[in-house]
């Protein structure tokens, strides 16, 4: 039994375990050659960056948090509007069907999400071409700094909104049909029963999500901004994981963009830990129980 | 148990058992045709958003010069003069027909060790009193909670001399803890007399596996296959990097320079007497990335809905 089970829990030792006690070289001037046994420790420096006003630093975390802001407000509550208006509908297959072709972009990969917007909104995108054939001025839309964020906050609504609305869908279906029977009967609109009843009966899923959504609010979509970095350029549209990747991968600066990496991931606990001491002061269940 | 059974009768029928018929219940009032109009508007819509970029992908890949251009050397709704000749340049020899192999091979590689190794972590953590149970219980819920960061992960990669080899894309993700927790609480809600009376007539902990829960617990092994088969074949960010030769490139590299940084295809990059228009090479390969995925999804969709909330109801 032991031996069946031993190659999974290796990998999870190896290629988990090994890099979260590797993130140490936050604390290291680390030099590939020496390791991380024989590299210099440096304490706190590599975090200078959390207090000297590195600008390139501040513009990651100034873009990653607009992002994060934009993202929780808008792509965040559009599954819940897409599920309750899939369930508003009567017919089952039409439903069912409808279910089937919003889910489809969640299993695309982001090269292929971004290639499609290029070939739909780009200079030579279908939208354009169809302008021009109809003698209408040109939308640059692609490779626009002012416009990447909302390009960004488009193309994760086209990917996953779908998908999100599964989790919603089931919380609906365990709704008691009788509490709406008994409020038409009694003679609740509609929209009084969707505010009445249904949002009520969300509100504990929705908070749960919310949470979750803050673990991870300083990621902001890696590979889909990595892939789009080039035409837009660092000002517009660097983020903490870019920044991470640009100086680390890319620039050989493992003990600082491995500092800011170590950062995101504890801000990431903290913010998930405090948002359930939030949830739970106002008498939600949140991700765990006091 | 109850919440779970639930969430598996909620499965494809995401509505409650009132409305399963489809049909109004007699207390709800009649549609107002202005909400239904503007509801139907508001979905035709978000399906069009969804289809129409598929449709024209297509389309365009199977378009001759004329009708590209015809539509100004952009995207084709309604290709006039239909050839394949984009996917056979693309498919007969040169860089893109060596990444799809490349790419098959990492994702048929790669899903079989990773249900294995998956199956195997999680065979182990549903038994009852396991030598070590609880430490690897916890070793894997740990792991879902807390993912060490970009640059730690690069250095043991590098440190294991992985760089630049296709291990690189399959053994850091070999196993992933949220779908050992999916399959053990699967395994946990087999009969358990079925293990006893098969240890007691001497079944070794490796013959129960193989002969009585693995037939048993197909349905979750496909879905978890599934999932790991479309995460190999979507591989993007590992590959970009840990793989550094060219000639290594899987399909998710080649799509990146040659369709989103739409580096000029030539006669080194494929074959064929006549080079297709470079708009349909570059379509063709985006189709032949997105086919496997278009392929295995009415599978992937009959299951996922239920592996998603096994993982919300136990996770």
């Amino acid at each position: 039994m032991l031996l069946l089970g031993i190659p999974g829990a290796l990998a999870l030792i190896l290629f988990h375990y090994l890099p979260l006690l590797g993130n140490v070289i936050a604390f290291q001037d680390y030099q590939p050659y020496l390791g991380f046994t024989e590299s210099e420790w440096v304490g706190f420096s590599n975090f200078a960056f959390l207090w000297n006003g590195n600008p390139e630093f501040l513009n990651a975390l100034w873009n990653t948090l607009i992002l994060t802001v934009i993202q929780t407000v808008l792509v965040f509550p559009v599954p819940l509007v897409l599920a309750l208006l899939l369930n508003s509908l009567a017919g089952e297959r039409l439903k069912r069907l409808l279910q089937s072709v919003f889910y489809l972009p969640h299993f695309l990969s982001w090269v292929i999400v971004v290639a499609l917007f290029q070939q739909m909104l780009g200079n030579a995108g279908m939208l354009n071409t169809f302008l021009v054939q109809h003698d209408l001025p040109v939308l640059h839309i692609i490779g626009v700094p002012d416009l990447f964020k909302a390009l960004v906050t488009s193309q994760a609504i086209w990917k996953d909104a779908g998908w999100g609305t599964i989790i919603f869908l089931a919380a609906i279906s365990r709704i008691d049909q009788e509490q709406y029977e008994a409020a038409a009967v009694d003679g609740a609109t509609a929209w009084q029963r969707l505010i009445n009843i249904t949002l009520p009966s969300l509100k504990g899923l929705f908070i749960l999500l919310l949470i979750l959504r803050l673990g991870s609010s300083l990621s902001v979509g890696f590979e889909q901004i990595i892939l789009q970095q080039g035409p837009v350029g660092i000002q517009a549209s660097e983020v903490l994981d870019t920044w991470v990747y640009n100086n680390g991968i890319i620039g050989g600066n493992w003990g600082i963009s491995g500092a800011v990496g170590l950062f995101k991931g504890v801000v990431g606990v903290l913010l998930v830990v405090g948002a359930n001491k939030l949830a739970h002061a106002f008498g939600e269940r949140g991700v765990y129980e006091k | 148990m109850t919440t779970l059974e639930q969430s598996t009768v909620a499965k494809d029928r995401v509505s409650a058992p009132a409305r399963a018929s489809g049909k109004r219940p007699p207390w709800m009032e009649k549609p107002n045709p202005v909400t239904q109009a503007v509801k139907f508007l508001a979905l035709v819509i978000c399906v069009a958003l969804v289809v129409i970029p598929f449709w024209s992908v297509i389309a365009t890949s199977i378009a001759d010069q004329t009708t590209i251009n015809a539509a100004g050397g952009g995207m084709v709704m309604w290709p006039k003069g239909v050839t394949f000749s984009s996917y056979a340049a693309v498919l007969s020899g040169g860089v893109v027909t060596r990444a799809v192999v490349i790419s098959v091979g990492i994702t048929v590689v790669g899903t079989l060790l990773s249900l294995a190794a998956t199956a195997g972590l999680a065979y182990w953590l549903s038994r009852p009193n396991a030598l070590l149970g609880k430490p690897v219980l916890m070793l894997v819920l740990g792991a879902v909670l807390f993912s060490p960061g970009l640059i730690p992960t690069y250095l043991v990669v590098k440190q294991f001399n992985l760089l630049d080899s296709w291990w690189s894309l399959i053994l850091p993700v070999l196993v992933n803890a949220f779908n050992v927790i999916v399959m053990r609480a699967f395994f946990q809600e087999l009969p358990q007399e079925l293990f006893e009376s098969a240890a007691i007539d001497g079944a070794s902990s490796a013959t129960i596996l193989f002969r009585i829960v693995l037939p048993l617990s197909k349905a979750v092994m496909a879905v978890i296959g599934l999932f790991y088969a479309v995460a190999y074949w979507n591989a993007f960010f590992n590959a970009m990097l840990y793989i550094q030769s060219t000639d290594k490139w899987p399909m998710a590299l080649v799509l990146r320079t040659y369709v989103v940084n739409q580096t000029t295809i030539g006669g080194d990059q494929v074959s064929a007497e006549v080079l297709p228009p470079q708009l349909s090479l570059q379509m063709a390969i985006l189709v032949i990335a997105i086919v496997p995925i278009l392929v295995v999804y009415p599978f992937l969709q009959r299951h996922f809905a239920k592996g998603v909330m096994i993982g919300a109801v136990k996770g």
